[in-house]
C-alpha cells in the first residue's frame, strides 16, 4: 500500500521551544504560512529558502525571538510596532537592486495593522511591492495584556473594555482591514481562518504567486484574551465561520462585484446561531445575560455581509 | 522511527549556543529556540492509539509548537519535549484515536 502524502510540506521553518501559550492559534499561522510560502516559492524560484519575513512588534514576534535564541529558521527581521509594510518595502527594493530572486512575506497583529501600522501597510499596497502581508488577528493587544484595538469585535471583555453597570464592553463594530487593503486594489486580498487550514495555505500560496502586494487577514485565537480552553482554540475559531462572524473571502483586483466566498451557505441561512460562538469565550460572558446587545451585534455583522454583497440570516 | 525534523537544529544548538551579546543583537543560530525543553509546561498528555488512526494529517497541520512530526508510514509521532499539552490534536481528531490523560511524573 501507498503511504500517503501530507497536503502541507513537511519542511518546517518556525521550530518548536518558543514561548507561545499553550494552544496558541496565532502560532498555527505562523508555522502554516511559513510552510506555505516556501512551497510556493519552490514552485516559482526552484527555490524554497527564498524569501525573507519582516516582523512588527506584537505577540509572535515576542515568543518567538526572545534574545539569545529564535524560532526562526528564515531570514527575519524585527522592526517597530508601526512599520512591517515599511521595513518589508525596503528589504523587497533591495532584493530587486541585488538581483536577488524571492519574495518578502510581513507579518504584524491586528495592532500593528489596524491602528498603528495602517498609513505604511497603505502605503505599501499603493507603491506596489511585491510583499505578502498576514495580519494576524486575535482581535486585541494580547502581548501587552489584552487592550482593545479597532479591530475588537463589537460588546468583547478587554481590560480596557471593561463591562458593568455603565458599559456593555467594546462599544465600537470591528474593522475590516481586508476591505481596507482591497481598496487599493492590489492584485489579491483575502480573509482566512485557522480552522480551514488547507484553505489558509491554499491562499498563501496563491498569495505568494501573484506579482505585486497581497494581504491575507487571518484570525487566530488568543487562548487568555478570549478566556478559551487551549484545547478549543480551533473548535472556536470554526465556529466564527459557521455561525458567520468570521467571513472567508477573496478580492481580486479591487474587484468588489466578483467575490469569492468559501464555506459560505448557499442560501446565505447561517445554521447555527450566533450565541454558540459566544458562550465559548469568556469574553463574552456578560453578552449572553443582554440579548439586546446581541441582537446589536447581529444586525453589524448583517451589515458587514451587506458590504461584501450578501444578504445573510442569522438564527 | 523516523527523526524529528529538528535533530541538526538540537545537535547544533548544543555545539555553538552562546549568551555572549552580538553586535546589533543579531541571532545567527536558526531555531535555536529549541533548546527549551517546553514539555514541562504540560499537565496533560496526548495518548496515541494508532490502530484508530487513520491518517488524515489533522494533528499534524493543527500542531502549534510543532511538536507532531510523521513517520515513514505517515503515522503521527509525539515530541514530548516541546509537547505543551494543549489538546488540540485530541479536541480534533475525527477518530478519536488521541486522548489527553493527566501526566504522572
Amino acid at each position: 500500500m501507498a503511504v500517503r502524502k501530507p497536503p502541507i510540506t513537511t519542511r518546517e521553518y518556525w521550530a518548536p521551544g518558543h514561548a507561545a501559550c499553550a494552544g496558541c492559534g496565532c502560532a498555527i499561522v505562523m508555522r502554516l504560512a511559513t510552510k506555505a510560502f516556501s512551497e510556493a516559492m519552490e514552485e516559482k524560484y526552484g527555490d524554497p529558502d527564498a524569501f525573507a519575513i519582516a516582523h512588527a512588534t506584537g505577540c509572535m514576534e515576542v515568543v518567538s525571538a526572545v534574545f539569545p535564541y529564535t524560532a526562526w529558521k528564515a531570514p527575519w527581521i524585527h522592526v517597530a510596532f508601526e512599520n512591517a509594510a515599511a521595513a518589508a518595502s525596503g528589504v523587497e527594493a533591495a532584493w530587486k537592486k541585488l538581483g536577488y530572486k524571492g519574495k518578502i512575506l510581513a507579518f504584524a497583529g491586528d495592532g500593528g495593522t489596524a491602528d498603528i501600522g495602517l498609513q505604511a501597510l497603505s502605503g505599501m499596497l499603493e507603491r506596489r511591492h511585491n510583499v505578502v502581508y498576514i495580519m494576524y488577528d486575535n482581535e486585541a493587544y494580547m502581548n501587552t495584556g489584552i487592550q482593545r484595538s479597532s479591530s475588537t469585535p463589537y460588546g468583547a471583555w478587554t481590560t480596557t473594555s471593561p463591562p458593568g453597570k455603565y458599559s456593555i464592553g467594546e462599544d465600537k463594530p470591528k474593522k475590516w482591514v481586508a476591505l481596507i487593503a482591497a481598496a487599493h486594489m492590489v492584485p489579491y486580498v483575502a480573509t482566512a481562518s485557522i480552522a480551514d487550514p488547507y484553505d489558509f495555505y491554499r491562499k498563501v500560496k496563491k498569495a505568494a504567486k501573484v506579482d505585486g502586494p497581497a494581504f491575507i487577514q487571518v484570525q487566530g485565537t488568543c487562548v487568555p484574551g478570549w478566556r478559551v480552553p487551549p484545547e478549543k482554540s480551533v473548535e472556536v475559531a470554526r465556529l466564527a465561520i459557521e455561525t458567520g462572524v468570521w467571513p472567508l473571502f477573496e478580492i481580486e483586483n479591487g474587484d468588489f462585484r466578483n467575490i469569492k466566498f468559501q464555506r459560505f451557505p448557499k442560501d446565505g441561512k447561517f445554521k447555527k446561531p450566533i450565541e454558540e460562538y459566544l458562550k465559548l469565550q469568556g469574553r463574552f460572558k456578560h453578552l449572553l445575560k443582554n440579548p439586546e446587545a446581541i441582537q446589536q451585534l447581529k444586525e453589524q455583522i448583517k451589515e458587514m455581509w451587506k458590504v461584501l454583497g450578501k444578504e445573510v440570516e442569522l438564527p | 522511527m523516523a527523526e524529528s525534523p529538528f535533530k541538526a537544529d538540537i545537535e547544533r544548538v548544543k555545539k555553538e549556543y552562546s549568551e555572549k551579546m552580538t553586535p546589533g543583537a543579531v541571532v545567527y543560530l536558526p531555531g535555536s529556540s529549541v533548546i527549551n525543553k517546553t514539555g514541562s509546561w504540560r499537565v496533560f498528555i496526548p495518548e496515541f492509539n494508532k490502530d484508530k488512526c487513520v491518517r488524515c494529517f489533522l494533528c499534524y497541520t493543527y500542531c502549534p509548537e510543532p511538536a507532531i512530526y510523521l513517520d515513514d508510514e505517515s503515522y503521527p509521532v509525539f515530541d514530548y519535549d516541546y509537547c505543551k499539552g494543549c489538546g488540540i490534536c485530541a479536541n480534533e481528531c475525527p477518530t478519536k484515536a488521541i486522548v489527553m490523560v493527566r501526566e504522572v511524573k
